[in-house]
This record gives structure tokens, sequence and C-alpha cells, in this order.
């Protein structure tokens, strides 16, 4: 240690000038970066805070701010929030059954690959990577066409049936990366006790998977959420429609009530922030696992 | 004889029971049957949701008059203009932007890692609330950026979304760059992270710091990774609907469509849907090669560092 403070001694007063300028570029760069990334949040939540006449003025804080656009949004009192709280309902819905199929679906069949080594896996393993890399959007037109001649439009399974389709993917990546770090062994002495493969499917391959299982239940439950494009196309009924598709609804509207969309926005947004954090780390080992390594 | 009979036998049984094994991948009865079944429901959501849509777009777009109509369509001309743009700036800028910020957010102080929890946040909103949000800043009369340059400089800003082709494709680049750059920066964060502080040491040692640490140590470590993130970037972005549907909807004039929004809006505001997935097939000269590219880099290489 002194050996290493007594090599740099002369060195260290050019050294401070030079920190301190470094420092203070970087507190300014951070600064700039803080508020280009929270200019549209707080845009949100300052419009959400005004009356309709202040949203139509010059100011750039709330006049004067008051919860009221928030207390309409709960009550449902305007007519464009009629349905709020079933469009919310619907989404919650959603999302729980894209996370459970998921992870249902591609733990199954990445413990049939990487675990059973069934012949042939590296088949499936393409598949889902060609899926994980075909635009969700480039498919939209001939799956509208699908699920209207199979009667399923306005039917909230036709979403999840997308959603699923689109997430099991990069859930198969993850199980199939993250299990390479559980010896099979593990599954081997399972077998020779005499479990049968469905017994260490659950008692030895599911609790084992559990962070890589919570990563990707996050990620489709965020994808579900984040999703517009497909739950604008198949639902048009105000019953079966979600949150996101009512809210472009009242953005397309010719008199829109900005207060009360971006106080509606906070409130669907609100969730699946709390949830990224609350999984942050596990979310982040997952992404740099799956898009980074493959 | 008898002695050579039963090693014939023996021979052909075990000539058939590896022949099976080779099949089932040394699986036995039950247990191929079990490792088929859970196979089971990912190939039913594969073929039905997957292989039956493309196969049937394929057949929707098959007829070559669909694109000699798009080719003659100057809406359509300027929609590839547009596509190209946004994915060439919008993608190069972001990733460049990112590998940048990497390097910002490899310090050690308490700002910067609690800067970084607040910079991810446009990546873990969803995206149409913050998309709307943004529309509306846009707004030339009463949006958030307007007013502060009025308040600023008593100027009159202009009209972002709707009376420029140029100014309306920007924002909708802009956007995209505030709602993808944090997760990018992420995982070249995460790669940054990866590469052993001996070799730093070593390099200091050997006197290369700053620019040149980064040229000689970093970049080379990072750039297969760079690559990788670059090439599937330009792949989700072509896919990207939400950004310019929600920020310039694709005007003023239908002028800053992209592929993905042109499709939906032949399809669905005009009714031709051979049309709309013709125009989306149009990418697929640039799709496929992409595709290629990236399963055999995704495959193949783990990412060294």
């Amino acid at each position: 240690m002194s050996a290493v403070t007594a090599d740099r001694l002369p060195k260290k007063p050019n050294y401070r000038g030079r920190r301190i300028i470094g420092e203070a570029l970087a507190i300014s760069l951070g600064v700039i970066l803080a508020i280009w990334t929270l200019a549209p949040i707080y845009n949100m939540v300052m419009v959400a805070l005004e009356s309709h006449n202040d949203v139509f003025s010059t100011s750039i804080w709330p006049t004067d701010p008051s919860p009221y656009s928030f207390w309409i949004v709960f009550t449902e009192g305007y007519w464009y929030l009629e349905y709020f709280w079933h469009q919310y309902a619907n989404s919650i819905y959603i999302g729980f059954w894209t996370v459970f199929l998921t992870l249902w679906i591609g733990s199954m069949v990445s413990y049939s690959i990487g675990r059973m080594r069934i012949k042939h896996g590296w088949l499936l393993t393409n598949a889902a990577l060609l899926t994980y890399l075909v635009p969700a959007s480039f498919l939209a037109i001939p799956f509208y066409r699908m699920m209207q001649s199979y009667g399923l439009g306005n039917n909230v399974w036709s979403i999840i049936a997308v959603e699923v389709t689109f997430a099991t993917p990069y859930a198969i990546f993850i199980f199939q990366q993250y299990g390479r770090s559980i010896p099979l062994e593990l599954d081997e002495a399972a077998r020779i006790d005499g479990a049968s493969p469905l017994q260490v499917y659950f008692r030895v391959y599911l609790p084992l998977m559990a962070p890589a299982l919570v990563a990707v239940g996050t990620y489709a439950l965020l994808l579900a959420w984040n999703e517009y494009l497909y739950q604008f196309l198949l639902l048009s009924n105000k019953r079966s429609m979600t949150v996101p598709v009512a809210l472009a609804q009242f953005l397309n509207s010719d008199e829109s009530p900005w207060n009360y969309m971006m106080a509606t926005s906070i409130v669907y947004a609100v969730p699946p922030v709390i949830i990224y954090y609350l999984f942050r780390g596990r979310m982040t080992a997952g992404l740099t696992m799956g898009g980074v390594k493959g | 004889m008898a002695s050579a009979s039963v090693i014939d036998v023996g021979g052909l049984q075990a000539g058939r029971r590896s022949l099976f094994a080779r099949l089932r991948g040394g699986l036995q009865g039950s247990e191929y049957a079990w490792a088929l079944a859970f196979c089971v429901p990912y190939v039913g959501v594969f073929i039905a949701f997957v292989v039956f849509p493309v196969i049937y777009g394929l057949w929707l777009g098959h007829s070559p008059a669909l694109y000699v109509e798009l080719m003659n369509d100057p809406i359509y001309q300027q929609t590839v203009v547009n596509t190209i743009l946004y994915l060439v700036i919008g993608v190069n800028l972001k990733m460049f932007l990112a590998l940048l910020l990497s390097g910002f957010f490899m310090r050690k102080s308490w700002w910067a890692k609690g800067l970084l929890m607040v910079y991810v946040l446009p990546w873990a909103v969803p995206a149409l609330p913050t998309f709307i949000s943004i529309h509306w800043m846009l707004n030339t009369e009463w949006g958030l950026i307007n007013n502060v340059i009025w308040d600023t400089f008593h100027a009159d800003g202009p009209g972002w979304l709707d009376t420029s082709r140029w100014l309306a494709l920007g924002s909708v680049i802009v956007t995209y760059i505030w709602k993808n750059m944090p997760f990018w920066t992420v995982i070249l964060l995460a790669g940054r992270m990866a590469i052993p502080q001996e070799l730093y040491e070593a390099a200091e040692v050997d006197g290369a710091t700053g620019l040149r640490r980064f040229v000689h140590v970093s970049f080379p470590l990072m750039a297969n990774l760079y690559l990788v993130c670059t090439l599937l970037s330009t792949i989700f972005t072509l896919g990207d609907f939400n950004t310019a549907y929600f920020i310039s909807g694709g005007g003023p004039a239908l002028s800053t469509h992209v592929l993905a929004t042109l499709g939906i809006r032949d399809a669905f505001e005009i009714a031709r849907p051979q049309l709309g997935v013709a125009a989306v097939l149009s990418a697929l000269p640039l799709m496929i090669p992409l595709v290629i590219l990236l399963m055999h880099k995704l495959r193949t290489s783990e990412v060294q560092l």
C-alpha cells in the first residue's frame, strides 16, 4: 500500500486538479442526463395535476396542483373512463395468463431440450430463435384475419396467445442458459431414487430455476403491459379492451382531456415500474444473459 | 453355427436398439414419451401462431402486382427513406451514445449509482403513457417544449409535428432514443463490467489511459457484443410500430410513416390487407440477411469477454 502511494506521490498534485475538473464535468453530464430522462415523466405528472384550463396555458409547472384528475379516473367520472376498472382488470388478466403460460410452456420445453436432451431439440431452439427475430408487428395483419375467422375477435385470449407466442422464445433462451449452471447429476440422482421425469421437473428443476423464472416472468409481464398493436386491432369493444387501447382512443378523440389522460397513464404505469424495480437485479442479469450471449 | 447365429441375432438387436436409441436421443420408452409431451405445448404455439400466420402472410402478399403498385406510390417511397433513416440514424446514434454512457456509469460514486436507477426509468415505464406524454410535449401551442422556448427566449417554437417532415421524423427518432437507450446502456455496462480489471491495470502499466485505454482495451473486447447488439436492435427497430404511430402518427401528410405503420395503415385504414402485407414483406431483403447473420452469431459465438 505504502509502496503504491510512494510511487504515485510525485504525480499527485497534477492528478488532483484534473480529477476536480473531471468530476465537475461528470456531474454536469449527470444533470443533463437526469433532465433528459425525467422531462417526459415530469410532463406526465404536471399535466395530470393541472386543471383543464391550466393544461392549455404556457406555464411550465402546475399553477394550482390538485389530484382531481386522479379522483375522476378512480371513480370513472368521465364518459371515456366509463369502464376504466374493467379495462384495468383486462390488462391484469392478460398479464397474469401471459406470465403463467410463458413460464409453463417455456420451462417444459427447456426441460425437455436441456435436461432430458431430446433428439433434435436444437430444431426447437432454432425455432425459438427465429421467432425472437421476427418483429411481432409484421405478423399483425395475417394474425388479425386468422383470429377473426376463428371468431376470437374481442376475446382477450387472442391477445394472451400473441403475448405468449412472443415471450416464450426469450423464456427458452434464458432457461437453457441458466439451466447449464445446474449440474445434470442432480437430475440423475433423483432418477436413480425412482423419481419420474414429471417429478424431477417439479421437485428438482423448477425450484432450482426460481431466479430465471422470476426474470422471465417480469419480462413477460412488461411485454404484455407494453404491447399495443395487437390489443388495438383485436379488442374494439369497450368492455373487452385494455387500458392502452382506451388511452389511444382518448388521444384520437376530438376533445382530448389531457389531464385525465395523463392521470390514467400514471395509474397504468405505476405497477410495472414497481415490479421492475423490485426485480431489477434479476431482470438485468437475465437480459444480459439472453440478449447478449444468446 | 449356433453360436454364429446367436451373435448375428445379438448384432441385429444391438443395431436396432442403437437405431431407436439414436432416434430417441438415448431416452427410453416412457421417458421419451415424457420428453415429447413436454415439447407439445411449445410446438403447438409455434405452429398455430408463428408458422401459420407467416404462411398466410406470404400467401396474402404473393401477387407481384402489389409490389409494382407500391413502387409507384410516392407515400411508399417516402416510407422506405424514412425507415432507412430511422434505422441508420436511430439505431447507430443510440448504440453509440449507449456505449459512451456505459463508460460513464462505470463510475463508482454514489450519485452515479443513483442516477443509473433514474436513467433506466424510460425502459421501465410502459411505452404508451410516455409516448402520449411526449406527443403532448411537442404540441405547438401548449406543449412543454415550446413553453420552455417561450419562457426563456420569448420566441415561438416550431411546429414539431405538424409543419415539417424532417422535424416530425426527428422527433420520432429522438423519442426512440429516449425510450431505448437505457436498455442497451445496461447491456453494454454489463459487458464492460465483465472485462477483467487486470487488463486495465496491465494497460495502465504500459501507459494506456483515457481514450487510448478505450480504443485498445475496452473496444476490441466489446466489439463483438456491440455488433450483435446493433444487429439485434436493427431488427427490433424495423418492427417498431408504437414510436412512429404515437409521436407523429405518420403525419404531416403521411410523410413520416415507417414500414411497420404503413402496413397497418394500408391494411386497416384503407382496408387493403394484401397491400399492407406487401409493404411489410418488402422489408424481407433486409430482414433475411440480418436474421441469418444473427442466428449464426447468437448460436455459435458466446460473446467472449
